[in-house]
C-alpha cells in the first residue's frame, strides 16, 4: 500500500513495534494487535518500525473489495480492448479507407464500408444540439442561480423546485424524448425548416434538393438531442455557478454592480472551467445518443451538410439500425464504428475533467 | 476586475464638502410602468413577427414564429430600456429577460414532453393493460386487447439483475477506492470517470458481440442485464464514492479508537452514516438505466409473449417495446407504444420521487439534486461544494444526530 496515495484513507490499525525485545502485547477483542515498547532511559532517536497485522476478517474484507475494484477496472478496460480486437477484421478489410468510405456494404465479395458519413453526421447532430442546448442551458442555470426567488407566494420553494425539475428531466428516458420529437417536435419544425431553406438557402447548410422533404433531417434530430442534453448541462453548470465565492459576489454588489455585471465579471470568470467541462460532458452525451436520433432520421450514406434536407447518419444510429445484419464483417465494422465513438467520448470526458482541474488550480 | 459605479458619484470636487444629491438607479426596482414597457415590447415583437412572417415571408409552424418573436422582443426591450434609463439598467433588464426566457425555453419543452406522454397514454391505461400481453394480437383483433405485462416483467427482471450484478460491485469498488486504497486507486478512479460517459449503444454492441455473437448464447434478458450493468457500474461507483467521501473522518477515527477492525468500521460506521446517500445514488443509477433502449435493442431483442425467464430467449422491455411499437403503421400499435412509454415514465418518476424523499426527507443528505451534481462534479474534479439553501448540509456531519438537524431548524 503506497502511503500518501489516498488523502482520505480509512482506518489503518497499526502495530507499533520498537526495536529491542520484550514487547508487551495489548490485545483488543483479539481482532487487532497493537504492541508498543518505549525505549527506556536516554532517548536514542531510533526510528520506530511501524507494521500492520490485520485480523483474518479484515484481510478477507480487504481482499473482497480489492477484487471488486480490480474487477471493475478489468471490465472497463476489457470493453475497450474487446472493441479494438473485434474491429480488427473491419480494419483489415478496409484499411484506412474505413475513415474515408461513405457506403455500408458489408456482404458480398467486395465489402465497401466506412464510417465517414456516420462520423460527419454524428458531429453535425451534436453540433446543432450544442448550438441549441448551450445558450438555453446556461441561461436557465443562471436564472435558477441568480434570478429565481427562493420562494414565491410565500410558500412555494421555486428555486429548489426548479433544481429538482431539471434533475427529473435529466432522468427522462431517451425513448420518450424520441417519441415526443417524432410526433410533436418534427411537425412543428417543418415550417421553420422550409423557411430556412426558402429564404436562407444561399447558405450551403440550408440548401435542399429540388424535391425537398423537411422531416427526418439533421436539424430536427439535432434540436431534439439538444433538448435532451439541456437538463444535463443546466444541472452541471448551475452547480458550477453556485460555487462562485459569496465574498466576491457581495463585494461586486456593494460596489454597485448590477446583476448583469455580477454575472459577467464575477460568476463567469470563476466558473469558466466548470462551464466548459459541463458543456463537454453534454457534448459527450449528445455524441452517443442513439435512439432519439434513430427515430428521427432516415439513414442515408451520402455525407451531407444540408441540415434541413431529409436523411442523415450517425454512428450510434447506424449501430442501432444495422446490428443484426451484414455477417461477421458487418458486425466487426459496427464494432469499429463503436470504437471510434467510444474513443471520442472517452477523450472528451477526460479532457473535460482535465480542463476543470486546471481551471481550479490555475484560476 | 473593474466595476462601473451604477450610481454615478459626483466625486469630491473642491475642498469644501458639498453633499451631492444622487438619485440612485435601482435596476431591480420593477414598477408598474416597467410592466407596461415589458408588455408593450412583447406585443410589438408579436406584431413585427406577424407582419414579417405571416405577411411578407411565409413561415408556417409555431416554433419558428415563437423563436423570431422572442428575438424581436429581446431587441425591442433593450432599445426601449436604453431610451428610458441608463445603459446599466437596460443591460440588467435585458439580461434578466434573457435568463428568464432561457428558463422558459428549458422548461416549456420539457413540460410539453411530460404532458404529451401523460395525455397520450393516460386514457389507454387500464387494469387490463397490466395483466395482458401481446399474445395473439393481430391487425384484426379489437383495440385494447393487448397489454404491457410482459414488458413490465422483462424490464423489472433485467434492471433487477443488472442492479444485482452492478450495485454490489460498484459499492465495493467505491469502498476500495475511498476506504482502502492501493496501487490501482488512481487508475480505477480515472477509468471509472472516463467510462461513465460510455454511450449506451456501445455497451449494447459490446455485450452483443461478446455474449451473442461470440458465445452464441442467444438473446436473453440476462444479456440485457449485463449491458445495463456495464452502464450502471461507473455511475453508481462514482456516486457511492462521492457519498463516502463526505462521511466525516472523525467518525472513522472514533471507530478505530474503539479498536474496531476495518470491516467493522466500514460496515457499522461508514455505510450506515452514508445510507440515504447510498440509496439515492443507487436509485439514480437504476432510474437512468431503466430507460435505456439502445443496449436492449441488441441484447433482449423484444418479445410479444410473456417470457418470465430472463436467462432464456428474447424478452420484452418497456423502452424497447415503445421503440418497436411506434414504428408500426397501425394506430392501435402506436397506442400500445404510448402505454409502454407512460408506464416507463411513471416507473422512473416513482423511483425519482422515492430517491428524493429518501435523500431529502431527513435532510441528513444533501438532497437529490446536490448529490447528483456532486456525483458529476467529482468527474469534473470538484470535491468541495458549497451551496446555498438546504442542500449545503453535509451528508454526514459530526456529531451525526444533532448538528444537521439543528441546521435544518433555521
Amino acid at each position: 500500500m503506497s502511503a500518501g496515495s489516498l488523502p482520505t484513507s480509512g482506518p489503518r490499525p497499526v502495530m507499533v513495534t520498537s526495536r529491542g525485545g520484550g514487547a508487551e502485547n495489548l490485545r483488543h477483542e483479539g481482532k487487532m494487535s497493537i504492541s508498543v515498547k518505549e525505549t527506556s532511559g536516554a532517548a536514542v532517536a531510533k526510528p520506530l518500525l511501524i507494521s500492520t497485522r490485520r485480523s483474518p476478517q479484515d484481510r478477507l474484507f480487504r481482499g473482497v473489495s480489492r477484487t471488486a475494484g480490480l474487477t471493475t477496472l478489468l471490465i472497463l478496460v476489457l470493453i475497450g480492448l474487446f472493441l479494438a480486437l473485434q474491429s480488427r477484421l473491419a480494419f483489415q478489410t478496409m484499411g484506412w479507407a474505413f475513415f474515408t468510405n461513405t457506403g455500408w456494404v458489408t456482404t458480398g465479395p467486395h465489402p465497401q464500408f466506412g464510417v465517414l458519413s456516420a462520423l460527419t453526421g454524428t458531429l453535425i447532430i451534436s453540433g446543432i444540439a450544442m448550438f441549441v442546448a448551450v445558450p438555453v442551458a446556461l441561461a436557465c442555470a443562471l436564472f435558477i442561480n441568480e434570478f429565481a426567488p427562493r420562494q414565491v407566494l410565500g410558500f412555494f420553494p421555486l428555486k429548489n423546485f426548479l433544481t429538482a425539475m431539471v434533475d427529473l428531466m435529466a432522468a427522462v428516458p431517451s425513448i420518450i424524448f424520441g417519441m415526443w420529437g417524432f410526433f410533436v417536435l418534427q411537425p412543428s419544425m417543418k415550417g421553420l425548416s422550409r423557411w430556412l431553406s426558402d429564404y436562407l438557402g444561399f447558405i450551403p447548410f440550408f440548401k435542399t434538393s429540388d424535391t425537398p422533404i423537411y422531416t427526418s433531417s439533421f436539424l430536427i434530430a439535432g434540436t431534439l438531442v439538444g433538448i435532451m442534453v439541456m437538463p444535463i448541462v443546466t444541472s452541471l453548470s448551475r452547480e458550477v455557478f453556485s460555487l462562485t465565492p459569496v465574498a466576491e459576489r457581495e463585494g461586486a454588489m456593494s460596489l454597485g454592480a448590477s446583476r448583469a455585471r455580477v454575472i459577467r465579471d464575477v460568476v463567469f470568470p470563476f466558473s469558466k472551467g466548470g462551464m466548459v467541462g459541463a458543456i463537454m460532458l453534454g457534448l459527450g452525451r449528445a455524441l452517443g445518443e442513439a435512439i432519439a436520433v434513430a427515430i428521427i432520421i432516415s439513414l442515408t450514406f451520402q455525407p451531407s451538410i444540408h441540415v434541413t434536407q431529409a436523411g442523415g447518419n450517425s454512428i450510434a444510429a447506424l449501430i442501432a439500425f444495422r446490428f443484426g445484419s451484414g455477417g461477421p464483417i458487418g458486425l466487426s465494422g459496427l464494432l469499429a464504428a463503436g470504437l471510434v465513438l467510444f474513443v471520442i467520448t472517452l477523450a472528451i470526458n477526460l479532457v473535460a475533467a482535465r480542463i476543470v482541474n486546471r481551471s481550479k488550480m490555475g484560476g | 476586475m473593474t466595476l462601473e459605479m451604477t450610481s454615478g458619484v459626483g466625486g469630491a470636487a473642491g475642498e469644501s464638502f458639498v453633499p451631492v444629491k444622487i438619485k440612485p438607479i435601482r435596476p431591480r426596482e420593477f414598477k408598474r410602468s416597467d410592466i407596461i414597457v415589458l408588455g408593450a415590447a412583447g406585443l410589438a415583437a408579436y406584431c413585427i413577427t406577424w407582419i414579417l412572417f405571416d405577411q411578407l415571408t411565409l413561415l408556417s409552424g409555431q416554433l419558428g414564429f415563437v423563436l423570431f418573436c422572442v428575438g424581436f422582443f429581446l431587441g425591442l426591450y433593450w432599445v426601449v430600456n436604453r431610451q428610458l434609463f441608463t445603459r446599466q439598467v437596460a443591460v440588467d433588464r435585458f439580461v434578466a429577460a434573457l435568463m428568464t426566457l432561457g428558463a422558459l425555453a428549458m422548461f416549456i419543452p420539457l413540460l410539453l414532453l411530460v404532458v404529451f406522454v401523460v395525455a397520450r397514454g393516460w386514457n389507454l391505461l387500464s387494469a387490463h393493460v397490466f395483466v395482458a400481453t401481446q399474445k395473439g394480437v393481430s391487425e384484426l383483433s379489437p383495440v385494447g386487447k393487448a397489454g404491457v405485462a410482459h414488458a413490465i416483467v422483462g424490464t423489472l427482471e433485467q434492471v433487477g439483475l443488472a442492479a444485482l450484478i452492478g450495485v454490489p460491485a460498484a459499492v465495493l469498488t467505491a469502498i476500495f477506492i475511498n476506504e482502502i486504497g492501493g496501487r490501482f486507486t488512481r487508475t480505477i478512479r480515472v477509468v471509472v470517470t472516463a467510462m461513465s460517459g460510455t454511450p449506451a449503444i456501445v455497451a449494447g454492441i459490446f455485450i452483443y458481440a461478446i455474449w451473442i455473437a461470440t458465445f452464441h448464447q442467444g438473446y436473453s434478458g440476462f444479456a440485457g442485464a449485463l449491458a445495463l450493468a456495464v452502464l450502471l457500474l461507473p455511475t453508481v461507483t462514482r456516486g457511492t464514492e462521492e457519498v463516502l467521501k463526505v462521511v466525516h473522518q472523525d467518525l472513522r477515527e472514533a471507530s478505530i479508537a474503539l479498536a474496531a477492525p476495518e470491516w467493522r468500521t466500514v460496515w457499522s460506521v461508514v455505510l450506515p452514516t452514508a445510507r440515504s446517500g447510498l440509496v439515492t445514488s443507487v436509485l439514480l443509477g437504476v432510474a437512468v438505466s431503466i430507460g435505456e433502449t439502445a443496449p436492449l435493442l441488441m441484447t433482449v431483442f423484444g418479445n410479444k409473449l410473456m417470457n418470465s425467464n430472463p436467462f432464456n430467449g428474447p424478452q420484452a422491455a418497456l423502452p424497447l417495446m415503445a421503440y418497436q411499437q411506434i414504428k408500426l403503421p397501425l394506430q392501435a400499435d402506436i397506442d400500445l407504444g404510448y402505454t409502454a412509454a407512460l408506464v416507463l415514465f411513471l416507473l422512473v418518476f416513482t423511483l425519482f420521487i422515492v430517491a428524493r424523499l429518501l435523500a431529502g426527507g431527513r435532510r441528513r443528505t444533501p438532497g437529490f439534486a446536490a448529490l447528483r451534481s456532486r456525483i458529476v462534479n467529482s468527474s469534473l474534479g470538484a470535491t468541495e461544494i458549497e451551496q446555498d439553501g438546504f442542500a449545503d448540509t453535509p451528508i454526514a456531519s459530526y456529531p451525526p444526530s444533532t448538528s444537521t438537524d439543528e441546521r435544518d431548524q433555521r
